[in-house]
């Protein structure tokens, strides 16, 4: 019987390691899921390279594991959301490093890495600095930056139901990152508004297939 | 009537120039003023990169959803017939070309279409750069809205930028407070621009060397 149900998100967090690449769902706030970050504070893996859109915001979630210091390296798109006191300080001190990928590449990427797509060629960034050091292909008259897949040792995500399978639904813009960062990781834990019975989610309407779903966790705990 | 233009009366002028049943991405500050000005009865998508497509008005007091925001992750609500979507999804939809029209402000822009809009030559603070290169390649038509020139009044239209790139040669028509000027394979050509300046006025606020249209007209915006 498979069964992905975690009764805690202590239990869900169990055997992240020192030094993991952990992909975090969210743009700014929908579908951040603040409750596994915290939480990870506590389960006290360190070390960590975080890929996310944003780099946090006030003294919570993705913020306040970084104010943890926890975090050794954070690849995003934009770190620079208003409310990002704690990244900009730790950055300003030089305590954390920073890998700035645009936001479609940092997508695409993890696509490519849960795809086994070995890279890809895109025109962004192309004769830009972001571009710098990479191989580049002119395809069709365009220039095209080579892009490397970027793989997760871990997924944390918001959904917002469940089923014992993994199978997700999203709840609006929350969606986001979390299908591409489902599938492209070693370990996915999502965390669920709600978690119901098989067949409850039509198949038709299924986001994200529990094939790509390792642990699901009610908010608050207990299904 | 005819002096320097408002943001309100740019994002007017722009809105003007986009067509029943375009797709329209509105890049984060300045170009989100375009949604105010839409002409009635037109048809007009708005796309939000974080996964929106009929982007629709700020919500009321009290209805908003945190889970419904924009590209600036300010609320947002989402019109009848629209749709949500993954990051993977609204980016094949900007840089495969599906997009009609993007608006990205600006810092530079070159005369040959060059767009500096992510960074500056400051390296104090931590550069972001969002998903700027992924619009600023992907749209068919890229609208730059920006001031004419910077607040200390350096001209931002310039033979080459010196700030670092967004992208190349990709700008198609640029609109300032003073002027709409096309991009075009044989130089920057001013299509408009306002009453209060002659020519060569415009000429000595832009960096790079401008040609009047054929059918260059008076740029004209209500009051707003």
């Amino acid at each position: 019987m498979i069964d992905k149900r975690f009764a805690s998100i202590e239990n869900a967090l169990a055997g992240i390691r020192d030094g993991s690449v952990i992909l975090v769902g969210g743009f700014g706030n929908a579908g951040s899921p603040i409750p596994l970050l915290e939480a990870l504070i506590d389960q006290g893996a360190t070390d960590l390279t975080i890929v996310s859109n944003n780099a946090g915001e006030g003294d919570f979630g993705l913020a306040a594991l970084m104010k943890a210091g926890r975090i050794r390296k954070i690849i995003c798109s934009y770190p620079r959301s208003s409310g990002s006191v704690i990244f900009e300080e730790l950055y300003g001190q030089g305590k954390i490093d920073l890998e700035v990928v645009p936001q479609g590449t940092l997508s695409e990427r993890m696509r490519a890495a849960g795809a086994g797509i070995g890279g890809f060629y895109t025109p962004t960034s192309a004769g830009t600095l972001l571009a710098k050091g990479k191989e580049t292909r002119e395809i069709e008259g365009k220039l095209h930056v080579l892009e490397l897949p970027l793989k997760g040792d871990v997924a944390l995500i918001k959904a917002d139901l469940a089923d014992r399978w993994g199978n997700l639904t999203y709840n609006k813009s929350a969606r986001n990152f979390g299908p591409t960062m489902a599938m492209a990781a070693d370990l996915t834990i999502a965390q669920v508004r709600q978690i119901v019975d098989l067949g409850e989610i039509s198949p038709e309407l299924v986001v994200t297939p529990g094939i790509f779903v390792d642990r699901v966790v009610k908010e608050g705990g207990q299904t | 009537m005819s002096s320097k233009l408002t943001r309100s009366q740019i994002a007017w002028r722009i809105a003007q120039d986009i067509d029943d049943g375009c797709f329209v991405n509105l890049g984060i500050g300045m170009p989100e003023l375009v949604a105010n000005y839409l002409p009635d009865g037109r048809e007009i998508i708005i796309h939000s990169e974080n996964g929106l497509l009929g982007m629709g008005p700020v919500p009321e007091d009290g209805e908003e959803d945190g889970d419904l925001i924009n590209a600036g992750k300010k609320p947002v609500t989402l019109l009848d017939g629209g749709s949500y979507f993954s990051h993977t999804d609204s980016f094949a939809m900007v840089r495969g070309g599906h997009l009609d029209i993007c608006v990205l402000g600006a810092f530079q822009i070159s005369q040959t279409g060059d767009l500096a809009n992510w960074a500056t030559l400051n390296n104090t603070k931590p550069p972001g750069v969002g998903g700027a290169m992924d619009l600023a390649v992907g749209a068919k038509q890229v609208f730059v809205m920006t001031e004419h020139c910077t607040k200390s009044g350096e001209p931002k239209i310039l033979e080459q930028c010196t700030y670092p790139l967004t992208g190349a040669n990709l700008v198609s028509r640029i609109y300032t407070d003073l002027a709409v000027i096309d991009v075009t394979g044989s130089g920057l050509v001013v299509c408009e621009w306002i009453e209060d300046m002659t020519f060569d006025d415009l000429q000595a606020k832009t960096a790079a060397p401008l040609s009047p249209a054929s059918d260059a007209k008076q740029l004209t915006v209500p009051e707003l």
